[in-house]
């Protein structure tokens, strides 16, 4: 059962085109993560499954209901928090709560239950009079994201939610978005870390309005990277990554913190040519070269790359 | 729906109540405005420093000066004996008026001579010198009689008044200029005050990105505008009545006509300012700007162009067509008649259909650009 359902959707501002023509699925209950660079169209395409923003040409369903026909509808169905911290700053948690709830039509003893649950899920139980401004930003998501989903809805959009939130704060924020795709909740999530991609079902990966891949981590790194990528330690590491960029036996490389990443077709044979540019022709010492496990950063550097070209 | 917009309404007032910016914005703003306006605009001329330089030196020419002084129109600062000193003392604005009396005027006029009495005059204030002028002839007038009667009197005979002008004010009886001015103060006080108030309370979503929260929401955007404008319309119609009891307190000004009828013109007319809030609210995207715009298009009509200080029968045909963007104009005729003559709807219900037509247009035009922002 497909949740989401995109159909060749297209957003033109004027003679550019943010989104192109895109169609892919969502499945019930699943993590759906949308990655792209800024300005790939990644927030352009959401608001415009969000019933915000309406497109050019194209449909989605999104709940069941287009979103070029019955925004109002989808919008009665989604949850949505956006990279910015949407809630007011300005209002304490329960009074956040209380708007949220209302904006959302619950009253009474619905609005009592929900809040309960969010205090709950944000960890704010007896600290709902606390002005909102003056939590913690790892809080404040949870409570943002516990707070868009009050209603109940089946569908979330998550867009960059841990933007600028510490790393242990993030996982605690992966771990509620894990519980609520075992509730049932489809999540679609964008992102800017790689590493938070893998905590989802499906990846879908956008570049200048077009997706260039789709699949599971698993998938998309069997699928994209049959090359043996070789992490090399050495030092002038600013050196070393351009002699081997311009190697035509190295399909790509890539800075990794101190180490290079280079793509090679045949481990063997690049270990020796590595050895024999940098160390013999460069006399640039070389402490190690490993072959790793590819992560998804290199597959979406490799994706990209091969966009551009 | 209803739910809906009380979650709104709750929402503003709390944030209002911690906003203290605001706060002072609405209610010490009015008093001073109310304070500032109400005594130190008055262009009522009272004191007028006379300079007397009597050449007569007689009984007549001293009840002459008598008969000024004795109102608080005029007050005399001094006596000159020497003609050169004249300009001297209008130059230093010592005196706004100097009196000169002739030599031998109680001569001439007990001998049945015409006198003249020369008046000068500082002119440099048109509007002041205007009503010096008047009151010296009023005064004049009044002396000449009395002595003609009295010579009359003397020779056994009755005189008599051919014509008797006999002025009443009506609605002001004493002029009194701060009576003329209140309405007009009310008026620009709760146009001020609801422009800026609800335009920064909206921008204010848009600079911090709540907006977009309520913009996923099923919220629509009529749901929204009600509910932030029904607390603001709660605020404006206390501050209305808060500068109507001090305007009793300090100026004196009562309620002649129907308060009832007082009440609603005055809801319509927040109306309209709020709406013109919400139109400046939907071309504005920083608190900045919209504070900068919501007192432009607020405070300078309501002051230039409503006839609250300068009347606008006196303006040049073109000014008196562009008078009819502010709806201050329509409601301080609406308030001058309620205030001050009673009068009831029959005398202003083409006012009371403008601001109607005024609120539902601006609140067009604002829902049709709020569309296409959120498009693009």
């Amino acid at each position: 059962m497909n949740s989401i359902e995109v159909n060749k959707l297209t957003k033109k501002f004027g003679s550019f085109t943010a989104v192109n023509g895109i169609s892919f699925n969502v499945k019930e209950g699943e993590i759906f993560g949308f990655l792209g660079a800024n300005g790939a169209g990644k927030s352009t395409a959401i608001r415009m499954l969000c019933g915000i923003l309406e497109p050019t040409s194209g449909d989605a369903l999104v709940g069941g209901f287009s979103v070029m026909k019955q925004p109002d509808k989808v919008k009665t169905r989604i949850g949505y928090m956006s990279q910015k911290f949407s809630l007011y700053n300005d209002l304490t948690v329960e009074e956040n709560i209380n708007f949220f709830g209302g904006v959302y039509g619950l009253y009474n003893n619905k609005l009592k239950e929900r809040k309960k649950w969010v205090l709950k899920v944000a960890n704010l139980e007896g600290k709902e009079s606390l002005l909102t401004a003056s939590l913690p930003g790892g809080i404040k998501q949870r409570l943002a994201l516990s707070i868009a989903v009050i209603h109940e809805p089946k569908i979330v959009f998550l867009d960059e939610p841990t933007g600028g939130v510490d790393p242990i704060s993030r996982r605690n924020f992966w771990d509620l978005i894990n519980d609520l795709s075992q509730s049932g909740v489809t999540v679609f999530v964008t992102t800017h870390y790689l590493d938070e991609a893998e905590f989802c079902n499906s990846i879908t990966l956008i570049n200048a309005g077009n997706i260039i891949a789709s699949g599971s981590s698993k998938e998309l790194k069997r699928k994209y990277l049959t090359n043996t990528i070789l992490e090399v330690e050495c030092e002038k590491v600013v050196d070393a990554l351009d002699i081997l960029s311009k190697e035509k036996w190295v399909d790509e490389t890539s800075i990794f913190g101190n180490y290079i990443h280079v793509s090679v077709k045949n481990e063997d044979e690049g270990r020796r040519m590595i050895n024999k540019v940098l160390k013999d022709d460069n006399s640039i010492n070389i402490l190690r070269i490993d072959k790793i496990v590819p992560t998804l950063e290199d597959v979406f550097i490799y994706l990209l790359e091969k966009d551009r070209k | 729906m209803l739910t809906r917009i009380k979650a709104i309404a709750k929402k503003e007032v709390r944030q209002l109540k911690r906003d203290k910016r605001m706060l002072y914005v609405l209610f010490v703003f009015p008093i001073l405005l109310l304070v500032i306006f109400g005594y130190a605009i008055n262009f009522d001329v009272h004191h007028i420093k006379l300079v007397v330089y009597d050449q007569d030196k007689s009984f007549d020419s001293r009840s002459f000066i008598n008969t000024l002084t004795s109102s608080d129109y005029f007050d005399l600062v001094g006596y000159i004996n020497n003609e050169n000193k004249i300009k001297n003392i209008l130059d230093t604005k010592k005196a706004q008026c100097v009196i000169v009396f002739p030599k031998d005027m109680s001569k001439d006029l007990y001998s049945r001579k015409n006198v003249d009495v020369q008046i000068l005059i500082d002119g440099v204030d048109a509007n002041t010198a205007s009503i010096i002028v008047s009151y010296m002839n009023i005064a004049t007038a009044s002396y000449s009689q009395k002595f003609q009667s009295k010579v009359f009197a003397a020779m056994g005979r009755k005189s008599y008044i051919p014509i008797d002008v006999r002025p009443a004010f009506w609605f002001n009886p004493d002029l009194n200029s701060t009576f003329f001015l209140i309405p007009g103060l009310i008026a620009m006080i709760l146009i001020i005050t609801a422009v800026v108030s609800i335009s920064l309370s909206i921008v204010r979503e848009k600079e911090r990105g709540t907006i977009e929260q309520i913009n996923v929401s099923p919220l629509s955007s009529f749901e929204l505008l009600i509910g932030k404008t029904i607390p603001y319309i709660i605020i404006s119609l206390i501050i209305a009545a808060f500068i109507l009891i001090a305007g009793y307190i300090l100026f004196g000004i009562t309620i002649k006509g129907n308060i009832i009828l007082l009440f609603f013109s005055t809801l319509l007319f927040i109306f309209a300012s709020l709406n013109l809030g919400i139109f400046v609210s939907s071309i504005a995207n920083t608190q900045q700007v919209a504070f900068q715009i919501a007192t432009l298009v607020s405070m300078l009509p309501s002051v230039l162009l409503s006839g609250f200080v300068f009347p606008i029968e006196s303006m040049p045909p073109v000014v008196q067509f562009f008078t009819n963007i502010t709806p201050a104009k329509f409601f301080l005729i609406i308030l001058r008649g309620i205030l001050l003559k009673g009068v009831g709807i029959s005398a202003f219900w083409q006012q009371l259909v403008y601001l109607l037509v005024f609120s539902v247009l601006l609140l067009g035009i604002a829902s049709i650009i709020n569309k296409k922002s959120k498009v693009a």
